[in-house]
């Protein structure tokens, strides 16, 4: 035994040669290629999301004032009736002079040194304000002649001031601000009559003019969203499932349903103004529906909604085994019964994703609104049930929609509005980021795997 | 499936909407058009819907022409009650509406808009004049009896006065109806101020063939024309600090911390010099009222009145605190709107 003389291995069997070397450095390389990709992702995500949340999130607090209105009767009420039909003669113009002079009272009382005259004084309120004490007052005529305690919005400029958008420096050149009211605003925030704080009005109010970019809200904005979606919700999941159950269970595969296949995967990639062009031809040139109701914007994003429920739901049909169904057949059901009883039930998880995806993707879309008159100026909160439509009264009421909004503060002259667009966004990313959470939360709880 | 029911419900109610007759009118005045006019639109809507009892009208914008072509779509209530316009109504629209059957149409001028030429805040002064413009962005300038291409890339070359800066001019996009009016008040003035135009027929061109040459503009990249908003002008001369755009009176005073404006033929724009004329490159403001609609819809009149009323539109008013200036015929304006009369009478 001893003369068989042990060869060593050239090289240990753990020490890979050459070509491994080779291989294993490929894959290396690979993975870092691939970090390098999701680290893309993540800084250009990183990047979107500060910028957005650096800018947006202020418009989620407001700057108020408070300080005693006196409600001279012989300003508001003239005639001396407390009559509201005979007080309403008296527009928002007659008011803003009444505030401007309770203010500068107010500063004398109150012994606050000060060397602007009454209109200055005004020019750092709100333009909303007046329009608030009036409707106050109207609703309740007892008022006049009396003094009561307000808080009102101040103006853009000013509230700019105390987000850090306006400094003392750009109030030397900005000819809607002097650097005497921001010395001012600050003394009043020193004595706690200027307070910054949470702005529910952001979400409620709606939209405001270019004058009054502090009082601009997502109100109506988000109501139009939400019929869009009810509309989208109502209508393309129930004629997106039947048809793919139709095409995927039933029809016969031939050169025709070849054809449907084609044409849904098509409309799929369809630019979405197209549907747009669509929507203002056939709901509102032949069916005569009204111009800026949210019923139309839901009606066009079902269609541009329908390809992708279409895809996701027949995907997630084939994805049932064939064992199901031969099963379900074997013991005796009929074809409708093997799907609704055993098919649809195990596909649908894909086809919830794959509705709320959908739903989110539709909730996102500004092009198609354009053309049907949704990109626009509403300020009237939409009724569900319109009382005064002239066709179809079910959300017939003009309304705008989110990201629609987004892109009209985007085009407003005032810098504060860059701002709103930004806070905008932030509210839209929360309900995106809501309905893709249930989507995947959806699928992690009800997804079987064969 | 009560899903598949209630869309089921749906759709047969849209389908008997879609036959039935439609007693009920439109409460809500319907307005579209520039997107100039958009903001003094809003804020008279917004004023409007606080101080009547009438629903606050709905404005799009859209530009002028997007705005004419579709209140020229006929009469009726799924038709728009109001186009806004930068620029008054071309005969041909006139011609498209009233084929249409919209005949009876209310011209009604409430104002003027400035249009300046604004560089950033920390730059030289800039002090123009129109034939400055034209040398600078000029595709092709007479030298010595022929076309050649535009030599010119510092303000410098243009005029000796001018400072050393390199040429870099935002304009609007053909789209804008503020293109028609810098094309009329400043190239083709610029032009015809600096010789070039009387040279060219001079030189045996024809009269159109000579317009069409001022108003050529120089395509290598030293002019670049703007089709979004004013924001993105103002962006892009963020990004730029040697950019110089064209922009509405408003929009640059809504910006005053960011801009500062040039002078036209030793002018600085604001609402007084606009109001006198003395400032050259200004333009009339318009809306046009499908008459047949008033009357038909609630607060349409009512809505015309109260935006050239003096409250409104007067010297005084939210629209000139704005950058409006108020038209100084203001009073036969109301007329026009209180009596309803039509265009061409």
């Amino acid at each position: 035994m001893s003369d068989v003389t042990q060869k060593a291995p050239k090289r240990s069997l753990f020490a890979p040669d050459a070509r491994t070397q080779k291989r294993n450095r490929a894959e290396k390389r690979f993975q870092y290629y691939g970090m390098a990709a999701v680290g893309v992702g993540i800084f250009a995500l990183i990047v979107l999301l500060t910028s957005i949340l650096g800018s947006g999130l202020s418009s989620f607090r407001q700057t108020y004032i408070s300080f005693p209105v006196d409600l001279l009767a012989e300003r508001i009420d003239p005639e001396g009736n407390r009559n509201p039909a005979e007080m309403a003669a008296v527009t928002t113009f007659g008011y803003m002079p009444l505030l401007a002079m309770s203010f500068q009272a107010h500063l004398e009382a109150e012994g606050i040194e000060h060397e602007m005259g009454a209109r200055e004084l005004a020019a750092m309120l709100s333009d909303d304000a007046p329009a608030q004490i009036r409707d106050r007052v109207l609703a309740n005529p007892d008022l006049v002649g009396t003094t009561i305690d307000v808080q009102i919005l101040v103006g853009g400029r000013i509230d700019g001031f105390f987000k850090g958008r306006v400094t003392m420096a750009s109030a030397e050149r900005d000819r809607n601000v002097s650097p005497a009211q921001l010395v001012l605003a600050q003394v009043l925030a020193d004595r706690g009559d200027v307070v910054t704080r949470f702005n529910w009005d952001f979400i409620t109010a709606p939209d405001a003019s270019g004058q009054r970019p502090e009082a601009a809200g997502l109100g109506v904005a988000i109501i139009g969203s939400f019929y869009m979606m009810l509309v989208v919700l109502a209508l393309a999941p129930p004629i997106g499932v039947a048809a793919s159950i139709y095409l995927e269970e039933f029809a016969a595969k031939n050169r025709f349903t070849d054809l449907i296949e084609v044409n849904i995967s098509n409309l799929a990639a369809v630019p979405s103004i197209v549907f747009g062009i669509l929507g203002l031809a056939v709901f509102i040139n032949f069916m005569e529906f009204n111009q800026s109701s949210p019923l139309v914007g839901g009606l066009v994003l079902t269609l541009m909604t329908l390809p992708t429920i279409i895809i996701t739901t027949r995907a997630s049909l084939r994805a049932v085994p064939p064992s199901i169904r031969q099963a379900a057949l074997g013991l005796g059901a009929s074809r409708m019964q093997s799907v609704f009883h055993h098919v649809l039930p195990l596909a649908m998880p894909g086809i919830l994703t794959g509705t709320i995806i959908g739903l989110a993707q539709a909730l996102g879309e500004t092009a198609p609104l354009l053309l049907i008159g949704m990109v626009a100026f509403v300020r009237e909160y939409p009724d569900l049930m319109s009382t005064h439509s002239n066709s179809f009264p079910l959300m017939g009421d003009g309304a705008t929609a989110l990201p629609v909004q987004v892109y009209s503060w985007t085009q407003r002259a005032d810098p504060a509005f860059v701002e709103r667009a930004s806070g905008a966004i932030i509210v839209l990313l929360v309900f995106l980021v809501v309905m893709n959470a249930i989507a995947i939360l959806l699928r992690r709880r009800f997804e079987r795997r064969w | 499936m009560s899903f598949a029911n209630l869309s089921v419900s749906i759709l047969a109610l849209a389908a008997m909407s879609a036959t039935g007759a439609f007693a009920q009118s439109r409460d809500n005045v319907q307005i579209a058009g520039s997107s100039t006019v958009l903001p003094y639109a809003t804020i008279v809507a917004e004023a409007f819907g606080e101080n009547f009892d009438f629903p606050t009208p709905v404005v799009e914008s859209g530009g002028s022409s997007t705005g004419l072509r579709r209140f020229c779509e006929g009469v009726g209530e799924n038709t728009i009650d109001i186009a806004n316009s930068s620029r008054s109504i071309r005969p041909n629209e006139i011609e498209a509406c009233a084929a249409n059957g919209v005949t009876d149409i209310i011209e009604v001028r409430f104002g003027y808009d400035g249009i300046v030429f604004a560089s950033d805040i920390n730059g030289p002064n800039f002090a123009f004049t129109p034939s400055d413009w034209y040398l600078a962005l000029a595709s092709q300038l007479l030298v010595d009896g022929a076309m050649i291409d535009n030599p010119n890339t510092s303000w410098a070359q243009v005029n000796a006065d001018l400072p050393d800066q390199a040429i870099a001019a935002f304009i609007p996009g053909t789209r804008h109806g503020t293109r028609e009016v810098f094309e009329e008040s400043v190239i083709l003035q610029g032009c015809e101020d600096s010789g070039a135009h009387g040279a060219m027929i001079a030189m045996g061109m024809d009269e159109d063939a000579a317009e069409h040459a001022c108003l050529e503009i120089r395509a290598d990249g030293l002019s670049v024309d703007i089709d979004g908003d004013y924001t993105e002008t103002l962006a892009r001369i963020n990004a730029d600090a040697n950019g110089i755009g064209v922009f509405g009176l408003s929009f640059y005073e809504n910006n005053t911390d960011r801009l500062q404006v040039a002078t036209i033929n030793g002018v600085e724009p604001n609402v007084d010099t606009i109001s006198t004329g003395d400032y050259p490159v200004s333009r009339p403001l318009y809306f046009y009222i499908k008459a047949a609609h008033l009357g038909v819809i609630p607060g349409l009149q009512e809505y015309a009145s109260f935006f050239v009323s003096d409250d409104i539109a007067g010297d005084w008013g939210p629209l000139a605190a704005y950058g409006l200036v108020a038209d100084p015929e203001l009073a036969s304006v109301q007329m026009i709107v209180a009596d309803g009369i039509l265009m061409g009478q």
